[in-house]
């Protein structure tokens, strides 16, 4: 899988990891084209979910039961980390993952107040697969690189969104802050851009934002939907100490409640434009995409925040400027980022093997390893970078690449077999199909040390097997496949 | 994370000078604590955090002040269900929350404090702010390292002097130089191999030596492989604690499982000397529970009763009186209710204090509901209670007269003024 560095990292922070499958897809491109077909991701077929079943892909596991990753969030996860590992478009699942981690909703919340049947519908529903509006993940799916301004609308309308920060028992009568402070703390400005008072009347804004039943909720086509309801809003005039419209007014006007969800479009265009949530976004792209190693750098964020402004909140311009950018390119920046655990996890996979593996075996070692899907710890999302690699997610870590290791023995003992003429061509081998950051010598001494350990190398059929799997486990498990 | 070498020559400092110190000097208070403390070689520290905001009127509640009913209609405990615990100094009536029967039983035999109002001047509404600013002890968010990391940081190095029931590691325990462990579950804490027997054990040799490798020159490398290596440094010791069951049977929630596992790290002697253990869905916005019952009755059967079974595992194993239990929250949450049923983000908050050392009884004072402007006890117009002790002081107590460390040192500044003489 000798491949392109630069394509081979791009794929990693701008997808899931190099696999087969995108480095073919990749090869011979330009840096150029390689960009291009990452970032246009609607040239690419988007039929990754007809591929769930199939011989020759992961396989999902659905015990006593059909597959309903519309209505069962075990089966939802499943199907997110299938499209993670298959799909041709991995930057439409990046931008997802992205922004749940910026929108962080947690469906144990959101399935204690509607059930687990509506929960995960609000979560996961694939539009058009049951009644009812797509789930938030499809959300992100669809207009994650779309215009920020259109996003934070449909979030506001968003089910589970209104569960989550109690959005639906926000009135006028008894306004509740919770959605009103976490936009603008976490949504868009961050802290020190704006006031307790700020996050009062921004509470007043959205009152009537809620939600109807329709149907029956025990029923699976049963659903809740976005309703504003007037007699739930405040009218009068909401006062903020930045301005709301271009005329510099920082007044939402009184309005007449049967037109007061313009309050909240009003203050949501605000928010969007604002040159603080433009910084923020950029800041948060560049520990995305290009280094946690390092700061943002001073240019990066003038520049990204200009693309930003200057293209109407839309993402994939600033996404696209990050790519290209210098910084994005620069091979100092390589392997500068801790890799959150569904990305090792799904990388591991893809770049170890999946055939005869389920992704149902990802979920229990990713709960381990501090990452469930639908299910950040709060509404800030995970605790990144460092944050990841306490003393039990790492262990979590190492022993996932035991179990993919153990799992794909036979695979990759048939895989290497070409490289067994010496323990350095076989360590070479593996090293080269799996993207780690570089060994220093100590420690690719000691994998080489590793295989000649217990018996000198024959390279038998046994001694593969047990071998191939060992070192696998060892290169996955090391701290440098853990920085991507 | 910034790496840093290990600052050798402080803690040998800290740890051979103090007792030559004090035999020169006429020693301040907090120095003949130390001396005191590093008596006690087996002393623990065991952090509780209410994951959320806890709404400290619901969990001490002041049920003779007439604003508290009228302020929260239908979330106000009766007066006639709370368990009482008495007066404090200025003469209000107290009682705790009907589910906490455990800790008033512990109230009862002198080994509960309660720290009335904590927190610090302008506090954040914000739960992640708030969160950091309590476990950095620094209220100009400027610190990035927590207050028991840099305590730890002063103690014999140690994979395991810190173990953190959680899968992510608290702010509080984050340090720049020792790695604490977090280990929610004991049970899965093994290193698992594709093959067997000595095969497995070849691999697990090479897979400590690779992680033994720490370039300077490749920080994050370097702290992912110190994380692999605390873990593989630290894995037989706790195979050890996970065969613990608990001399009384815990509650089966992850609270009370996370404290037995503290329970069985300190009876076995794995050497851990600050546990971190946490619960949440505090962060009660809406349905928080008409009268005492409901969701945060629930989040306080929770609390009490895993509390009351982790005091009696201790008391059996004659553990209790090297143990203190400090709990706290990021804040307190708004006087009135709101229209959901819950209350949204306060101010002043309240912490508690379990052990056998503890000094039982209700330290400060509650404030007067009373939204008149004129009322000292509140702050945000009214709609939040006002701190009266200052967090650090809390913090500078357990460390200068518990844990035997220079709290100033420890906290970077002298905020023993006013700390409640909980031990």
């Amino acid at each position: 899988m000798a491949g392109n560095q630069a394509h081979e990292h791009l794929l990693r922070r701008a997808g899931f990891g190099a696999g087969a499958a995108e480095l073919a897809a990749l090869e011979g491109k330009s840096a150029f084209a390689a960009l291009a077909y990452v970032l246009d991701v609607e040239d690419q077929p988007d039929d990754v979910d007809s591929k769930i079943g199939q011989s020759d892909y992961i396989s999902v596991t659905a015990v006593g039961r059909p597959f309903s990753p519309n209505t069962s969030i075990e089966d939802a996860r499943q199907r997110w980390l299938f499209r993670m590992v298959h799909s041709q478009r991995p930057l439409q699942e990046k931008m997802a993952l992205f922004w749940h981690n910026h929108f962080a909703t947690a469906y144990s919340k959101v399935a204690g107040a509607v059930g687990g049947l509506q929960g995960t519908k609000m979560m996961a529903l694939k539009g058009g697969e049951l009644p009812g509006p797509p789930g938030q993940i499809e959300l992100f799916r669809e207009q994650g690189l779309g215009s920020f301004r259109d996003l934070l609308v449909a979030v506001a309308r968003d089910p589970a969104m209104l569960v989550w920060l109690d959005g639906r028992t926000n009135t006028r009568q008894r306004p509740q802050e919770n959605f009103g402070r976490e936009i603008l703390e976490l949504f868009t400005l961050g802290v020190g851009h704006y006031t307790e008072q700020d996050v009062y009347a921004a509470a007043r804004v959205f009152t009537g934002w809620n939600l109807r039943l329709v149907g029956n909720a025990a029923d699976p086509a049963g659903y809740y939907e976005f309703v504003y309801i007037p007699n739930n809003h405040d009218p009068t005039a909401k006062a903020f100490t930045f301005p709301i419209y271009g005329d510099g007014s920082a007044t939402i006007p009184a309005r007449a409640a049967g037109a007061g969800m313009q309050d909240g479009i009003d203050f949501i265009n605000a928010l969007a434009t604002h040159p603080a949530t433009a910084e923020r976004l950029a800041r948060k792209l560049w520990n995305y995409f290009v280094s946690e190693a390092i700061p943002p750098d001073p240019e990066f964020v003038r520049g990204a925040t200009g693309v930003y402004l200057t293209n109407g909140t839309r993402i994939r311009p600033l996404v696209q400027y990050v790519l290209q950018s210098r910084w994005f390119q620069n091979p100092g920046n390589w392997h500068g980022r801790y890799a959150w655990p569904v990305e090792f996890a799904v990388r591991a996979v893809k770049e170890v093997g999946f055939v005869g593996f389920s992704v149902d075996g990802m979920r229990a070692p990713l709960v381990a390893m501090g990452q469930t899907l639908f299910e950040p710890p709060d509404v800030n999302g995970w605790e990144l970078g460092p944050g990841w690699f306490s003393t039990g997610a790492m262990l979590a870590r190492i022993n996932f690449a035991s179990t993919i290791a153990a799992n794909q023995r036979f695979n990759l003992a048939i895989a290497a077999a070409g490289a067994k003429e010496s323990p350095d061509a076989f360590v070479e081998f593996f090293l080269d199909r799996l993207s780690t950051a570089p060994f220093d010598q100590a420690p690719l001494d000691t994998l080489r040390a590793y295989l000649v350990d217990g018996a000198a190398w024959t390279g038998s059929t046994a001694q593969l097997q047990s071998k191939a799997a060992g070192l696998t486990r060892l290169i996955v498990g090391s701290a440098e496949f853990q920085l991507i | 994370m910034a790496t840093s070498t290990r600052s050798v020559s402080r803690r040998t400092f800290i740890r051979g000078g103090v007792s030559a110190f004090t035999l020169t000097f006429a020693a301040p208070a907090f120095l003949s604590d130390i001396a005191r403390a590093q008596g006690a070689q087996a002393r623990n520290l065991v952090v509780v955090y209410l994951s959320g905001g806890n709404d400290a009127l619901s969990t001490v509640v002041p049920y003779q002040d007439p604003f508290y009913f009228s302020r929260r209609p239908t979330l106000a405990i009766p007066a006639g269900q709370v368990l009482q615990i008495g007066t404090d100094s200025s003469g209000r009536t107290l009682g705790l929350h009907p589910r906490l029967t455990g800790l008033r039983e512990i109230f009862n035999s002198g080994r509960l404090a309660v720290v009335q109002r904590t927190g610090y001047t302008n506090s954040s509404r914000s739960h992640f702010q708030g969160y950091d600013i309590w476990g950095t002890s620094d209220p100009t968010l400027k610190a990035t390292d927590g207050w028991l990391g840099r305590y730890l940081e002063r103690l014999p190095e140690d994979p395991l002097i810190g173990w953190s029931a959680t899968r992510e590691l608290p702010r509080a325990l984050v340090s720049r130089e020792v790695n604490v462990a977090a280990i929610p579950d004991a049970g899965t804490y093994a290193f698992l191999s594709p093959n067997a027997g000595a095969e497995a054990a070849r691999e697990r040799v090479a897979a400590t030596a690779i992680a033994s490798h720490l370039p300077g020159e490749r920080p994050q490398l370097a702290f992912v492989n110190r994380s692999a290596q605390a873990a593989f440094a630290t894995l037989n010791r706790v195979a050890t604690v996970a065969t613990y069951t608990g001399s009384v049977a815990y509650p089966n929630n992850g609270f009370a499982l996370a404290l037995r596992t503290v329970a069985g790290a300190m009876v076995r002697g794995v050497g851990t000397r600050v546990f971190w253990v946490q619960t949440g869905g505090y962060d009660t916005h809406a349905g928080q529970g008409a009268a005492g019952g409901g969701a945060y009755a629930n989040l306080m059967g929770t609390f009490g009763d895993g509390l009351l079974a982790f005091y009696n595992d201790l008391r059996n194993q004659g553990l209790l009186n090297d143990t203190l239990v400090l709990q706290f929250s990021e804040f307190g949450r708004r006087i009135s209710e709101n229209g959901s049923g819950g209350t949204d983000h306060g101010a002043a908050a309240v912490m508690m204090a379990i052990g056998g050392a503890v000094r039982g009884g209700i330290y400060g004072t509650a404030a007067s509901l009373d939204p008149a402007p004129s009322n000292p006890t509140l702050e945000n117009n009214g709609g939040d209670v006002r701190f009266e002790t200052d967090f650090r002081s809390v913090y500078a107590k357990v460390l200068d007269g518990w844990l035997g460390a220079d709290s100033a040192a420890v906290l970077g500044g002298d905020f023993r003024a006013g700390g409640p003489p909980i031990v």
